[in-house]
């Protein structure tokens, strides 16, 4: 019995493929989120836009907070540590969860350096603008992919910004004559091997989620159709006006994001979104996805 | 031969390209009129309660469970599918198919952190020990006396693979190795159904 292997941590986020990965600040918002069909639940101090409101350093989340939310459901449970902080990531390994987002949403710990996150027996996601920054990635060992987006906006232009650059460059490396790729490596700072693969392939080789800005079951349809294999939402349901009602459209515009006959019927009624944010009016010491490299 | 995968949620996508490997074009099922000439069907791994709650949305729960009960459809569960073609599960109460004599403990080793891969012996199959891979996976507690118990995990003699009639259950994901033996297992099931 060999735990911890690469097949597990990648395959977890297989599983959770054409879902919904919901953000909760209580173990009440965790069941409502589990009874709407999410696949999993992001156990959270603060959603995005009330980090972005609250201001000052965000970190972890609280240990007794996440292990409540984490006894209040039965489907898998994620949290966010700091960019570059191992040791909260040991924490919420130690705290039994199931995933871990090393994520640019808290205030990053390390402007140089992410986890070496092959050093864990814990699967993490990580959220990614572009294929270099996703290549750095799964070159220290996520085994899934988010794009970044920019969280707590309720804006999705740059989640499908960042999707379309990822997908985009993919398709470029597959027409590459192979003595070209060692290159494009150089330019993406990505491993050489990893863009080998994603040429040969012509899909990244983990699971790769949108997010950051996804606030209506069209947007999560979207960024269906653009290619991703599921969609995280924060901000979008319990900021909106019907949370419960908002949570189960999304998930089923996520599994029929296809059809816009059930992609219309399920938007009917939902009550007012969150209020958005115009990205391009933002300072840019404001936006979250440059954090990382 | 027509084969579906429920393609609601989860790791549809590998099980699509197993089939394929083997000469199937697959089917994606996600209404009720996906379900029409299908002699077989696959729930895949993923979330049991998201699956389980789309299948009562959209309408498929009740004519997946007549087409396998009127014994015209093979069904076979991988893990989150496992638990859903069972009748009983310890402590939860979810939406299930209702259609296998076996009562499932979810979530059996834990955490992901428990999760794990290990090398099965299987009933069905000739040959080598089965690759398996366990994630936050399900065991069997117990069985009713049609069911026919397939692979035990040689650690501790926790049943993973569970067979009744034309109905196959496995607690682990065959469909994200590259071992073809149990899908080729499947499509026995699927032809004895439309012989």
């Amino acid at each position: 019995m060999e735990k911890g292997t690469w097949l597990v941590k990648s395959g977890m986020a297989q599983m959770l493929k054409g879902g919904v990965i919901m953000d909760v600040v209580t173990p009440e918002q965790a069941r409502i989120a589990e009874d709407a069909g999410a696949v999993a639940v992001m156990a959270l101090e603060r959603v995005p836009a009330d980090i972005r409101a609250h201001g000052g350093v965000a970190r972890m989340s609280d240990p007794e907070l996440v292990t409540q939310i984490k006894n209040s459901v039965s489907i898998p449970v994620m949290a966010k540590c700091r960019i570059g902080h191992f040791v909260e990531a040991q924490v919420l390994e130690a705290l039994g969860i199931d995933y871990v987002d090393e994520s640019e949403v808290l205030t990053p710990a390390d402007e140089a350096h992410h986890i070496d996150k092959n050093a864990f027996t814990i699967p993490f996601v990580c959220g990614a603008r572009d294929l270099g920054e996703a290549l750095r990635r799964i070159g220290e060992g996520a085994a899934m992919i988010r794009t970044k987006g920019e969280a707590g906006t309720g804006n999705v232009v740059e989640a499908v910004r960042h999707i379309r650059t990822v997908n985009g460059t993919i398709r470029r490396l597959q027409n590459m004559r192979h003595e070209e790729l060692m290159a494009q490596a150089k330019e993406l700072g990505a491993p050489f091997a990893l863009v080998e693969e994603v040429a040969e392939r012509g899909a990244l080789p983990v699971v790769n989620f949108s997010a950051g800005g996804i606030a209506t079951p069209a947007d999560a349809a979207l960024m269906m159709q653009l290619g991703c294999d599921g969609n995280f939402v924060g901000s979008g349901i319990f900021k909106s006006e019907d949370p419960a009602i908002r949570a189960a459209a999304i998930v089923k515009a996520t599994t029929h994001f296809q059809d816009p006959h059930i992609v219309a019927e399920v938007s009917r009624g939902l009550g007012e979104p969150m209020s958005g944010l115009d990205v391009r009016s933002m300072p840019r010491e404001e936006l979250l996805a440059p954090r990382g490299w | 031969m027509n084969v579906g995968v429920l393609a609601l949620q989860g790791d549809v996508r590998e099980h699509v390209a197993a089939l394929r490997e083997l000469g199937v074009d697959a089917k994606l099922v996600k209404l009720p009129k996906d379900l029409k000439d299908v002699q077989g069907l696959i729930i895949p791994g993923g979330e049991s309660t998201t699956i389980g709650k789309l299948m009562v949305i959209f309408d498929l729960l009740e004519p997946i469970r007549h087409r396998i009960q009127a014994g015209t459809m093979a069904a076979w569960g991988t893990c989150a599918g496992m638990i859903l073609l069972s009748k009983n599960v310890n402590d939860h109460d979810q939406p299930l198919l209702n259609v296998m004599d076996s009562r499932i403990q979810r979530n059996s080793f834990g955490s992901q952190i428990d999760s794990f891969e290990a090398d099965i012996p299987i009933q069905c199959i000739d040959g080598e020990p089965f690759p398996a891979v366990f994630i936050r996976a399900p065991t069997v507690e117990s069985v009713g006396p049609h069911v026919e118990v397939l692979a035990r995990l040689p650690a501790d003699g926790r049943i993973v693979a569970i067979q009744q009639d034309t109905m196959f259950a496995t607690a682990f994901h065959p469909e994200i190795v590259s071992d073809r033996r149990l899908h080729q297992h499947f499509l026995t099931l699927c032809n004895e159904v439309s012989a």
